[in-house]
């Protein structure tokens, strides 16, 4: 009873919080004045066609590499929580027959999705590329182009539970983009303004593939740290749940 | 009084958002309320493109509609079989 007043009384406390951003809502008529610096020299300083990416890449490039660490310390997490132990079985038979029954009903997939993956997959991955290749020119950029190729490593772990993914190839080239990304940025604070200043690779021209100085490489760093970082935790939880049902006892 | 179209269209993909919500957390099956709350993403994915966001849309489509929910699918099968095993044993 006492948590159901306490609910009613969270809810109210946000009932009020909500209120009052609501009622004093105004339309803004004008920019602020920070985004009106970012949109008048956005694209004369970075070169980047799309001013989101030359604020998240570089004005404020260092909340993103933030946002690259607290994904590694999470992947990090599963991977310490969901680490093989080696030493500890399960004794309970029961437990495993009724694993290995429900894991019987749901493993098989059918000829159609296995052949729609095996088509798709390429193009996803390839997707993905392109997502986080052209993060200075369209939407998109290093996270969404990572996302979109996990969702293809999650494709592929659906349809075929028996691939097998390289853990060490995982673990080399997440390892190797993040150390690249830091190492770019201290490049843009040696040779141009700061941290992950982007300039001290020419800018080319406007609106180009290669062009916006460093942000199509910083980009592919962290869409390729992503897209590993992902992928790993999702074949950590698909190698927990195998491992039970693998485990004889 | 005539509402624009992208307003209508905002108000009712919230609606999908909120139904969506409310479903993940009434649903006593866990697979279904896993689902809707992966349609819940799915809507909010939608109004980030209508209100001009596609950067996030992008993220919030891949990232929230779909790892997340096969995360979830993952850990509820792996709580339910021990679940179903506890069960049985009682």
């Amino acid at each position: 009873m006492i948590k159901r007043i306490f609910i009613f009384m969270m809810l109210g406390l946000m009932a009020i919080i909500f209120f009052n951003l609501v009622a004093n809502y105004t339309e803004n008529t004008s920019l602020s004045k920070l985004a009106q610096y970012y949109v008048e020299n956005g694209p004369q300083e970075i070169g980047a066609a799309n001013l989101v990416t030359a604020v998240v890449v570089t004005y404020r490039g260092l909340d993103t590499l933030g946002e690259v660490t607290v994904l590694f310390i999470s992947a990090a997490g599963v991977g310490l929580l969901l680490r093989r132990k080696k030493g500890k079985q399960n004794n309970n038979q029961q437990q495993n027959k009724s694993v290995k029954e429900v894991a019987n009903i749901h493993k098989s997939s059918s000829e159609i999705v296995e052949t729609a993956t095996e088509l798709l997959l390429p193009m996803i991955i390839l997707f993905g590329v392109y997502v986080f290749l052209n993060g200075h020119l369209s939407p998109g950029g290093g996270f969404q182009g990572g996302a979109i190729i996990a969702s293809g490593t999650m494709f592929l772990l659906l349809a075929l539970p028996e691939s097998h993914i390289s853990r060490l190839l995982i673990a080399i080239t997440e390892s190797l983009s993040g150390f690249s990304y830091v190492i770019i940025g201290v490049l843009g604070m040696v040779m141009a303004g700061g941290f992950l200043d982007n300039r001290f690779i020419s800018s080319g021209t406007y609106g180009n593939l290669f062009s916006a100085g460093a942000i199509p490489l910083i980009y592919t760093f962290i869409g390729l740290k992503v897209g590993f970082e992902l992928s790993a935790v999702l074949d950590r939880f698909r190698k927990e749940i195998n491992n039970e049902e693998d485990d004889p006892v | 009084m005539s509402i624009p179209v992208l307003t209508l269209l905002t108000i009712v993909l919230c609606g999908g958002i909120l139904v969506g919500g409310l479903l993940a957390v009434l649903l006593d099956n866990m697979l279904s309320a896993v689902i809707s709350a992966g349609l819940a993403s799915l809507f909010a994915s939608v109004v980030y493109v209508v209100l001009a966001a596609p950067d996030v849309a992008m993220t919030e489509a891949s990232i929230g509609s779909g790892l997340t929910t096969m995360i979830f699918l993952y850990a509820i099968r792996k709580t339910q079989d021990k679940n179903a095993s506890s069960v049985e044993e009682e």
